[in-house]
């Protein structure tokens, strides 16, 4: 139905953050069977074409994203905006995306080194965010990854990314290894 | 091998540690601790004669090398059943792990970043500077800021009464109120802001104001010249202004 179509691609046009089809669903007021179709028509619609944006489907929902190629193009457009991450916020993001949800100290304990400052910027960029305390003295904070950062990094959702395994393990054995538990051992 | 090492390159002691297993070739389920340590040391040693500051994980890592030595340095004991751990188990365990999560810093890396390799158009305004205006002007810096306020304060006559009643100053009203004179003159001298009426506290809390405006890249400040005039200008439009709701308990002042 034209006029469905016309009305999902209109939605993910003017949504200022991905849209999932939960969303597009109850705004349209039709089932998901209905819509799924139709998302799956943009998406071969627009690579076909072969246009200067396609639908991608990021962060669980779906958004307008340009073509890969014409980056050094649009980075014009913003001039200091794209953060540049150091291999310490990098390090550290990893960390809590696969350890979350964790505490400060557990991050530093499997980093290495003090992880305040990092973890402030992650924090203001939106990448990270609390998601509570934990239950032990001094009640410290948790943390674990933000929508935004599935949709800063292209993401569908967190088991999108690979699991641990599939990294350079030196020796498949210590892969299926307890999990690193911090604080369980002596303290070095 | 040329110890031309420099500890900045190395976001940590696991980090540095890991380098100096694979330069050296060493398997890492049997690293040759006396080695490892003797070259980590050295390191370490370099950096404090060219009297540079060592963040203390590095030092704490060197202690931990040496006490790992000397463990293994001890003689096994010899009684029956008694089974001793490897005194570097701990220290593999941990780097291995680090390993993993550089390894998925670098994919992190690779893969397509919003406002890197794509963009969903949900740029603000102030990233699209006018080029016109770029060219001339230096953006200031923190201290010069303060200088030209400390400058202000300076001239600033002091106060001859004493005022017992405590009037609370709302840096968010007077957000409002900067944004509204540079609404309609849209560039402003520093100046300006601070007229001579105001008190000292207001004063301050204009100041306050004005750093909140910056930091939300709702104004820029710019400046010709060493010490001259300083100048604010609105960034972003009308429209976006009033519809930017200034939530006063976000801003961290109450």
């Amino acid at each position: 139905m034209n006029n469905l179509l016309q009305l999902v691609e209109a939605f993910i046009f003017a949504s200022d953050s991905p849209i999932s089809l939960d969303r597009l669903s109850s705004l349209i007021e039709q089932p998901k069977s209905q819509i799924r179709p139709i998302l799956k028509q943009l998406q071969q619609q627009y690579e076909t074409m072969e246009r200067g944006f396609y639908l991608a489907e990021v962060a669980g929902g779906y958004q307008f994203r340009t073509v890969v190629e014409l980056a050094p193009w649009l980075r014009k457009l913003s001039k200091d905006r794209s953060p540049r991450f150091s291999r310490a916020a990098l390090e550290t993001l990893a960390i809590i995306a696969y350890r979350q949800p964790v505490t400060r100290a557990e991050i530093e304990y499997l980093r290495g080194v003090d992880s305040g400052g990092v973890m402030k910027t992650l924090l203001d960029k939106n990448l990270l965010r609390i998601l509570g305390k934990k239950e032990i003295p001094g009640r410290p904070l948790i943390y674990g990854t933000s929508h935004h950062f599935l949709e800063h990094f292209g993401l569908i959702a967190l088991a999108d990314l690979p699991t641990l395994k599939e990294f350079t393990a030196l020796d498949p054995q210590l892969v299926t290894a307890d999990p690193l538990t911090p604080g369980s051992g002596e303290a070095l | 091998m040329a110890i031309q090492i420099r500890l900045e390159n190395f976001s940590g002691p696991l980090d540095l540690l890991l380098h100096l297993i694979k330069s050296h070739e060493m398997d890492i389920y049997d690293i040759r601790i006396v080695e490892i340590t003797e070259q980590y040391l050295t390191i370490i040693e370099q950096m404090q004669q060219l009297d540079l500051d060592i963040a203390g994980e590095f030092l704490l890592m060197a202690a931990t090398l040496v006490h790992i030595k000397s463990k293994m340095l001890l003689p096994v004991s010899e009684e029956i059943g008694e089974e001793e751990d490897d005194p570097r188990a701990e220290l593999v365990k941990r780097l291995l792990e680090y390993q993993r999560y550089k390894d998925v810093a670098e994919l992190f890396q690779q893969l397509p970043q919003l406002n890197r390799d794509v963009f969903s158009g949900k740029l603000l305004l102030s990233d699209c500077l006018d080029d016109d205006h770029d060219e001339d002007e230096v953006v200031i810096g923190i201290y010069q800021l303060a200088d030209a306020f400390h400058r202000l304060l300076k001239d600033k006559p002091a106060e001859t009464f004493h005022e017992v009643i405590r009037e609370s100053l709302s840096v968010a009203d007077y957000i409002d109120q900067i944004a509204d004179k540079l609404l309609q003159k849209k560039r402003l001298l520093f100046r300006e802001i601070f007229s001579v009426e105001l008190s000292f506290d207001e004063l301050i809390v204009s100041f306050l104001a004005t750093l909140e405006l910056v930091k939300m890249h709702i104004v820029s400040i710019d400046q010709m010249d060493d010490f001259s005039e300083i100048w604010l200008t609105l960034l972003i439009s009308h429209k976006q202004l009033s519809s930017l709701s200034l939530e006063k308990g976000l801003l961290g002042y109450e």
